[in-house]
């Protein structure tokens, strides 16, 4: 079964799978991870806060973003996003922006949705005592929230939030879509140009597994020391 | 914005010839329904199989079991998609390998195949989770009074699991249909892969993802609507809240 493999075609595409392709893969994932986190706290911030005029549109773009398709998302932003600058900056026509650029974007909306959901879990477990005591203490919503609540709703939640990093890692490799050189995007062009389509993707497959698997029981071991701490 | 828009598009006839854009959008939801409902099928009998026996006492059968989640669930689908479509017929002996590739509707069986066993991890992980937060006593009670243990878990564990773990595979069905989009890499025509072809054939870009997005949103809510009405039906009086036990992971 594998006496017609060509091993050597991955040893010789190994620079160009991890150096173009596994940097991209894996700069995205951690630019859209903070950028997510942060716009995914806002939203869950907005739907925790009482006021329709907050919440709704919140619990409206969360919903919108987990109801579709993640290819479609891709789709959409491509084409949006030179719109969106176009708007922003005022130029006359559509701002042409890169394709990093543009996967940024969408996994950073997409998965803010996700990261919200996570969020308002974390806020939500916090007791509401504490509230009422750092309101006790005369402090404000923002100091209450940055001081007391958010921390602990972080700490609380930062196995969740790891293993969905894992999940975007694997998700970015959607932007094949785009035919951008990502670390699946990259396997891809060197399997079709040397026509080693089973042994490329076989590669790639072990690579992803491999980096999952670890990071994943990375995670299992950090909250079980998490778990005795408290 | 710069951008002309012409929702008159969808009742041009498409590049095909004899059906308009908004039938091409049609079809392709009905191929992403018919996907999705095959390869869930799929994914709930094998995800019930491995997620059963990874609560049995067999130590063998349990680690199959942990092997077998972390293969599906540590590899991205699209990549799995590519080992079905374009390695495994490869890997076969010859003659069986071109019957796959010559296969009518390949790309339809492989999309199935793939996303059954990438969704049926998850299932199992479900599955698993709902026996687990059964009172052991159920299992102890069930083989006390002389049920074997395939009986135990067919009238006694599995009814109940099942109820408890709804919420959640509820997600999962929801999750099959949107990762069925990404069946359009190997050339399904479903749903999203229609929206693109609309776009570079008609260059109305907005209306064809608008249309594709608001049909999305039309599923998710029929789907969420019918799965509340069949959890209040299968409700166990007083045990309603024991739906609340099991975590939702938040996959997607």
């Amino acid at each position: 079964m594998f006496k017609d493999f060509d091993f050597d075609v991955i040893m010789r595409s190994l620079p160009y799978l991890f150096y173009d392709g596994m940097t991209f893969t894996l700069m995205l994932t951690a630019l859209a991870t903070v950028a997510g986190i942060c716009l995914g706290t806002v939203l869950a911030l907005m739907r925790l806060s009482g006021f329709p005029l907050l919440s709704v549109p919140a619990a409206g773009y969360v919903n919108l973003m987990r109801s579709v398709p993640l290819v479609l998302m891709i789709f959409w932003f491509y084409f949006l996003v030179p719109y969106i600058g176009q708007w922003l900056s005022g130029a006359s026509r559509p701002i042409q922006v890169g394709a990093f650029m543009s996967s940024l974007v969408t996994f950073t909306l997409f998965e803010a949705a996700y990261f919200a959901e996570i969020m308002r879990a974390g806020i939500q477990s916090i007791p509401r005592g504490q509230i009422f005591a750092a309101q006790a203490l005369g402090m404000n919503y923002a100091q209450t929230m940055g001081y007391i609540v958010l921390p602990q709703a972080f700490r609380n939640m930062v196995p969740v939030l790891l293993t969905q990093t894992i999940i975007l890692f694997q998700d970015t490799s959607l932007v094949y879509v785009l035919s951008v050189t990502d670390f699946l995007g990259a396997a891809s062009k060197v399997a079709q140009r040397d026509a080693r389509l089973v042994e490329m993707y076989l590669f790639a497959a072990a690579i992803y597994f491999i980096v999952s698997l670890l990071a994943s029981h990375a995670v299992w071991r950090l909250q079980h020391k998490i778990a005795i701490i408290r | 914005m710069g951008y002309n828009w012409n929702w008159g598009i969808f009742f041009q006839v498409s590049p095909d010839g004899t059906y308009t854009y908004l039938q091409t959008m049609l079809l392709g939801t009905a191929w992403t329904l018919m996907t999705a409902l095959t390869a869930w099928m799929l994914a709930l009998s094998f995800g019930s199989i491995i997620g059963v026996i990874r609560t049995t006492p067999f130590p063998w059968l349990v680690r199959f079991g942990n092997a077998y989640v972390e293969f599906f669930r540590n590899i991205p689908l699209l990549v799995q998609m590519f080992l079905w479509y374009f390695v495994l017929p490869e890997l076969l002996p010859r003659e069986a390998g071109n019957w796959l590739k010559q296969l009518p509707d390949a790309s339809f069986y492989t999309a199935v195949v793939a996303l059954g066993f990438y969704t049926s991890a998850r299932v199992a992980e479900q599955v698993r989770a709902g026996i687990m937060s059964l009172p052991s006593g159920q299992r102890m009670a069930g083989l006390a009074v002389g049920l074997t243990l395939p009986q135990t878990y067919l009238y006694v564990l599995l009814p109940m699991a099942y109820r408890v773990v709804l919420p959640p595979l509820t997600s999962e069905f929801l999750n099959i249909i949107k990762n069925s989009a990404v069946a359009l890499t190997i050339g399904l025509m479903e749903l999203t892969a229609r929206a693109r072809a609309m776009q570079e054939f008609s260059f109305q870009v907005f209306e064809a993802f608008t249309v594709a997005t608001v049909i999305y949103i039309i599923i998710n809510i029929i789907v969420t609507y019918g799965m509340r009405r069949i959890e209040h039906k299968v409700a166990v009086p007083g045990y309603i809240g024991s739906a609340k036990q099991v975590a939702q992971a938040p996959v997607h």
